[in-house]
């Protein structure tokens, strides 16, 4: 088992006995963005912005720093996974959760992943925010400090529990930030949503935890996975299922993902760092993390494998027609995150890890690049209006291309690895899973270039006042950019398949000790094989990359979509759906309800104090004040009681 | 004599008593109706203190003398009353030139 005893804990591990910081200061990588999100959020009416900037940025600076320190320990060969346990966190009867974070290399890998590009995104954040007055722009950063908090938690969690605080924390952080001007309600709208839909899916997590807890009578990972496969497979059909249920929700799959692409409505760096690098590949860490029990439940890795499947096309045809350039990076992330999907589905865990991290570079960086489109347009996101933007913005758009290049697959570019990762697993299980998922990869490769071509080539669409503003953006963001084009560009050598060069999988062999290296089950491929697929993977997303590039760079799609190509813009028409057949009916029952509530439970309860002010009226006109009728009263009362004792009692 | 002579007498005397303080406004009046149901009372107590010790009073000459006595104290404490009720209505003539009870209802509010 990859998971350590507790007795291991303090330990020094193999040969590796000097250390600058040891793996026990783990509880610093957490605490210190939470440490920022307290005074930016508690002191914002008095910080200046620069202040506030430092401490957003430096807090997250400081905990990549301590990752990266003890990232060193982590990666020696040899390394077995550590609990660090900080204090007992509930104890009821035989159950006992403690507050303990799991270090290894799976764990460290998404450390590393969101407190590096968290920086990079803060440190973006400190020049595209600073058009907001000085409070609102400390709750920006006091919001993303907690997000990345929340984030760390969930990753870092020795059990579900912890998890899940963190997995609830990111959606709270998500809900506050896609809602950040809540004065549009549109915005508080998209934010409303989001956190809706999560929380339905959250309620399938929940669910599973307690069935592990009845199960298991543990929530711990070790324990957990120790035990499972002493279990019936049908309850862990069960928990897995709906773990998936709450992965759906987390990280946009169908039928829960609708609300990603209204989540655009926060500002730019939050989509950047939040629905696309980090919250959303939540669900991938989970299922990754627990994949010792998907391994007993090909029925739930079936189903994975196909929701994922599908969320990708569906996501990539819906992208095919969006105009407005955020929405078209929305769809994408939704539909890269259906490729993890498949890959975990596949057993390919590596491959959808290794997807996550250059999926974070790459689309971490064609969100901040379109932030720096868009900041430069004066907020507009509409991709109809742009065009040309390469003369004016060289940095932006050099690194954008490389984005897109990543994101298409085109070798020697990081998604070209990690996509091809996942794609020759998925054609080990199935050639099915392989000819959508390659077809799914085309579709990326045209909607990008389509969004490349009709952003930054041809001539300016846009207002003359639009032109006269057109300008590259300050090094805030333009440092971001470069440092996450290098990694989308390079990162996918740290996955060199076996077929190119053997032994060259620098993550696989990293990430072995928690996930057990290569895909499970299925046929093996030959060599062969694998590298005609991939070849053939590369040379269409080449094929229809340069396609799009000739057929949008000088005559852009400007007109309206008819036909099929208006299902497409109308994204399905999947949200109309959800709201005839759910929102509606729900409206009908709360309106109802409402009538029940004012008419019957008000009027019962307002009529009860109206009886008894009424009554209490009458019966004051009885003090009059004539001392004759109080006696008067006085004796009919006593005959009454002479009466009564007379004739009742007997 | 038999009992229920007191009793009647005393019962009469009582409901005369309430029958005046009812209907009459005038404050004295009030005031000596219920001295007269006080009497009644006091009558009626007398009356069951004899009756209850009669069969005694052969071999104990002194026994039920507490209870005559006690009809004392009432009449002492009665005359006291009396003497502070007249000062109060008293006081109200000279505030309000008139003893009628009607007039006196300020109290309600």
């Amino acid at each position: 088992m990859p998971f350590c005893t507790p007795a291991l804990r303090g330990a020094k591990i193999g040969g590796s006995q000097s250390h600058f910081m040891s793996i026990q200061s783990i509880w610093l990588v957490p605490a210190l963005p939470l440490i920022g999100f307290l005074i930016n959020g508690l002191f914002r009416n008095s910080l200046s912005k620069s202040l506030t900037g430092i401490i957003g940025s430096g807090t997250i600076l400081f905990s990549f720093v301590v990752s990266l320190l003890i990232f060193g320990q982590v990666r020696q060969p040899g390394f077995q996974g550590e609990v660090v346990t900080l204090f007992d966190f509930i104890t009821v009867g035989k159950l006992s959760i403690p507050f303990a974070f799991q270090v290894d290399q799976l764990s460290m890998l998404f450390l590393l992943i969101i407190t590096g590009v968290g920086f990079l995104i803060h440190l973006y954040s400190t020049s595209y925010m600073h058009e907001e007055e000085a409070p609102h722009f400390a709750r920006y950063f006091s919001y993303l400090n907690l997000f990345v908090f929340s984030m760390l938690l969930l990753v870092l969690g020795a059990n579900f529990i912890i998890l899940f605080i963190g997995w609830e924390g990111v959606g709270l952080c998500s809900y506050l930030l896609i809602g950040y001007w809540f004065k549009n309600l549109e915005y508080g709208n998209a934010a409303k949503k989001a956190f809706i839909m999560n929380r339905i899916g959250d309620l399938g997590f929940l669910i599973a935890i307690f069935l592990m807890i009845q199960q298991f009578g543990s929530v711990g990972f070790g324990e957990v996975f120790a035990h499972a496969s002493s279990a019936k497979v049908g309850v862990l059909t069960a928990i897995t299922m709906l773990l998936f249920v709450g992965a759906t929700g987390k990280s946009a799959q169908i039928p829960l993902y609708t609300w990603l692409p209204d989540a655009m409505a926060g500002p730019t760096p939050v989509s950047a760092l939040i629905h696309a690098a980090t919250m959303v590949t939540a669900g991938i860490y989970m299922i990754a993390r627990s994949h010792v029990l998907y391994d007993l439940t090909p029925v739930t890795q079936g189903v994975v494998a196909v929701i994922g499947l599908l969320t990708a096309v569906l996501a990539a045809t819906i992208a095919l027609k969006q105009n407005d350039i955020k929405k078209v990076l929305a769809y994408s992330t939704v539909s890269q995150l259906g490729y993890m999907f498949l890959g975990l589905g596949v057993g390919a865990y590596t491959g959808a890890v290794f997807h996550v991290m250059t999926h974070a570079f790459f689309k971490a960086l064609l969100f901040l690049g379109a932030g720096s489109v868009i900041h430069a347009m004066g907020g507009e996101q509409d991709m109809r209006r742009m065009g040309g933007l390469r003369k004016w913005m060289p940095v932006t758009n050099a690194t954008f291309l490389i984005g897109c290049l990543a994101i298409a697959g085109i070798p020697p570019f990081s998604g070209f690895f990690s996509k091809d990762e996942i794609l020759g697993a998925a054609y080990a299980k199935s050639p099915i899973y392989y000819g959508v998922g390659l077809f799914t990869a085309m579709l990326t490769a045209f909607y990008m270039f389509r969004l490349y071509a009709t952003t930054f080539a041809g001539s300016f669409r846009g207002t003359h006042d639009q032109e006269h503003h057109l300008h590259e953006s300050p090094s805030a963001i333009t440092i971001p950019l470069v440092v996450l084009a290098i990694l989308a560009a390079v990162a996918g050598f740290l996955g060199i398949p076996a077929a190119l060069a053997p032994d060259a999988h620098v993550l696989g062999k990293y990430l072995a000790p928690v996930i057990g290296g290569e895909a499970h089950g299925g046929v093996e491929v030959s060599k062969g094989t694998e590298l005609g697929l991939m070849a053939l993977a590369a040379v269409l997303a080449l094929a229809v990359s340069v396609w799009a590039w000739m057929r949008f760079k000088s005559r852009p799609d400007l007109a309206e979509p008819t036909g099929f190509g208006k299902v497409l813009a109308g994204k399905w028409y999947v949200d109309e759906f959800y709201n005839a057949v759910i929102v509606k009916p729900l409206d009908l029952l709360a309106q109802l309800l409402v009538f029940i509530e004012k008419n019957i439970i008000d009027g019962i309860v307002n009529g009860v104090g109206r009886l008894v002010q009424y009554g209490s009226r009458q019966l004051r006109l009885m003090q009059s004040g004539q001392v004759g009728g109080y006696v008067l009263l006085m004796v009919v009362g006593i005959l009454v009681l002479f009466l009564v004792e007379l004739f009742v009692k007997k | 004599m038999p009992i229920n002579y007191y009793i009647f007498l005393a019962v009469a005397l009582f409901c005369i008593g309430v029958a005046g303080v009812l209907t009459r406004r005038n404050a004295i009046i009030i005031f000596m109706c219920i001295e007269l149901m006080l009497n009644a009372v006091n009558l009626l107590l007398v009356a069951f203190s004899k009756m209850h010790y009669h069969a005694l009073s052969a071999t104990a000459p002194h026994a039920g003398i507490d209870g005559q006595l006690f009809v004392f104290f009432i009449m002492v404490v009665a005359a006291a009353e009396v003497s502070v009720g007249l000062a109060v209505i008293v006081m109200m003539y000279r505030n309000t030139h008139s003893i009628d009870v009607n007039f006196l209802n300020r109290l309600k509010h």
